[in-house]
């Protein structure tokens, strides 16, 4: 996710003189694209091979059938409210660790990044005991579309606060000073000033929890379900496979990852547009990347 | 921008409210129900001999997966930084595909790939058997944790530079000996902090793994397997139990996480 090694003024290994095992000599690259090859490529080109193999007028059959089709669309609607709800969210609490002051913030901060740890199995059988039928609150959300919408807000929501954060805390505060003395209003200041600076951040970190969300299977499998009206598109590709159609399976999987794909390029040229305008300094690109690396938990 | 006392206290009860109800009760609540009944009821469940064997599998995922990744990752890092090559950019793209993909969509690919008709079909049908079983689940770990130890070693590469390495290269030491006495001593804190975000993602994967496993009690479960089945069965007491184990872990990982980051940053 970084900027790409080959943009920076790093001289390589062999033009500085430098012995490191393996480079220079054409095995270390050879066994890096093996290892890709084996354990990524191959199984997605089967994937691709499977979704076409029936032509492409099948492949568009299976993409637009009912069910399908209608998984994609809660999908990306339930996608696109969690984005925006985690945006506001992620930003008013990035605000909080950076610029406030209150018992218990470290803390927040280190909690910040549970789902990110937290097994996403766990986090929908917590989130359905909570919300579920036997809420001790009285929340029943279980098996609605509400549900999608909440464990997909779990899972997404350190993406915007880890992204945005750094941006807040390298800003230059004398900006927003001299707006205060020149007579502007806190709103005039968010808007003006500190909005447009924390843009990058606030663009990649939902491009990013927009991408983890469409493929999200874990957290919503127990807790939304899998009735007609909760079947996210994860959901409706295990149950292809399940079935045993997996061509249908293939070509669903396909639009997700071209959709995700699409949704990382975006993330590369942010990160690019910000690195170019210095909009922030090369610290946004290390803790970004963090970000990307956090997945962790498992879905 | 200094907040007036009344939209402070707006934003912190935004901001920390939806934290409560999205993160902080959810928590509390997997310690509460865990131990609704005692401590006797979910202790049975894990060290029943289904729920110790999900966790002996766990184990045995992380055992080879995080290994495997860590060497890959150093040395596809190394490649990255350190060696200027057209396939670069094809390198770095492929990394990045494990998070473009939906864990789903990875189990499927496995199972195209060494399922019946498949292009590795033969490896089965010379007897490794790879679906329904611990290699086809080994591959699924492998696959979703693969960018981690790179992605965090890459930038930690980038700043060290290449002035200690010349150095040494310059006093006559050898390529294993300038990585392992100058390279991996400076990027250490930054793998540490790719291997346990691996781990962390390892011990936690559920969709790819449900797919290529078929999770059958006593023989291709996980823990996190193990929680859906026990859910599934109706014992909530054994998918609590299993859960606070993987919980418990996350903690240990975040704590983890915390610690290196002040490291590296140190």
């Amino acid at each position: 996710m970084e900027a790409h090694p080959a943009n920076l003024p790093a001289p390589t290994a062999s033009r500085a003189g430098i012995r490191l095992p393996g480079i220079g000599t054409g095995v270390g690259g050879g066994m890096v694209m093996l290892y890709l090859s084996i354990i990524v490529l191959l199984p997605l080109a089967a994937v691709a091979s499977e979704a076409f193999s029936l032509g492409i007028g099948h492949f568009w059959e299976q993409v637009t059938s009912p069910l399908a089709k209608k998984s994609l669309e809660l999908t990306v609607v339930c996608s696109l409210i969690v984005v925006v709800l985690n945006g506001i969210f992620g930003t008013i609490l990035a605000w909080l660790l950076v610029r406030d002051e209150f018992p218990g913030k470290s803390l927040i901060n280190a909690v910040i990044d549970l789902p990110f740890a937290l097994p996403t199995i766990v986090a929908s059988l917590v989130l359905l005991t909570l919300y579920g039928n036997d809420s001790p609150i009285g929340i029943h959300l279980a098996s609605t579309r509400a549900a999608v919408v909440v464990a997909l807000m779990f899972v997404t929501l350190p993406f915007v606060v880890r992204a945005v954060q750094p941006l807040l805390l390298e800003m230059d505060r004398e900006m927003e000073a001299a707006a205060a003395s020149l007579g502007a209003g806190n709103f005039t200041i968010f808007r003006r000033i500190i909005f447009p600076n924390l843009l990058p951040g606030l663009g990649a970190g939902v491009a990013l929890a927009f991408a983890r969300a469409l493929g999200e299977f874990g957290s919503v499998l127990l807790f939304a379900g899998g009735l007609p009206d909760t079947t996210v598109t994860s959901v409706f590709i295990r149950n292809q496979v399940e079935s045993n159609n997996l061509a249908g399976a293939s070509a669903v999987s396909m639009v997700l990852l071209f959709a995700s794909l699409l949704l990382l390029g975006c993330v590369s040229l942010i990160q690019r547009w910000a690195i170019r305008h210095d909009r922030s300094s090369s610290e946004f690109i290390p803790t970004l990347a963090k970000d990307v690396g956090g997945h962790g938990g498992g879905n | 921008m200094s907040a007036n006392p009344a939209s402070r206290w707006g934003l912190r009860f935004l901001g920390l409210g939806y934290l409560t109800l999205l993160l902080l009760i959810p928590l509390v609540m997997i310690f509460y129900k865990t131990f609704e009944d005692g401590i006797g009821p979910p202790l049975d469940a894990v060290t029943s001999p289904d729920g110790l064997h999900a966790l002996k599998l766990s184990l045995i995922m992380v055992a080879i997966a995080v290994p495997l990744n860590t060497i890959f990752g150093i040395g596809c890092a190394l490649l990255l930084v350190r060696h200027k090559s057209r396939l670069n950019p094809v390198i770095d793209a492929v990394i990045n595909l494990p998070f473009a993909v939906s864990p789903v969509v990875i189990g499927l690919s496995l199972f195209l790939l060494y399922g019946v008709g498949g292009w590795f079909a033969f490896v089965s049908e010379e007897g490794l058997k790879i679906l329904f079983a611990v290699p086809g689940m080994v591959l699924a770990s492998i696959f979703v944790s693969l960018p981690f130890v790179v992605r965090e070693t890459v930038p930690v590469l980038q700043e060290i530079g290449t002035d200690q390495e010349q150095a040494a290269s310059t006093l006559g030491a050898n390529g294993w000996q300038t990585f392992w006495k100058v390279t991996l001593p400076s990027i250490r804190w930054g793998v540490a902090y790719g291997v346990v975000l691996t781990t962390a993602r390892v011990l936690g994967e559920f969709g790819a793994v449900t797919i290529v496993s078929g999770s059958i009690s006593g023989q291709t479960q996980t823990l996190p397997l193990f929680v859906e089945k026990q859910y599934q069965n109706f014992n909530q007491t054994g998918a609590y139990g299993a859960s606070l184990v993987l919980a418990l872990l996350a903690l240990v990982t975040l704590f983890g996480m915390n610690l290196l980051k002040r490291k590296e940053d140190a």
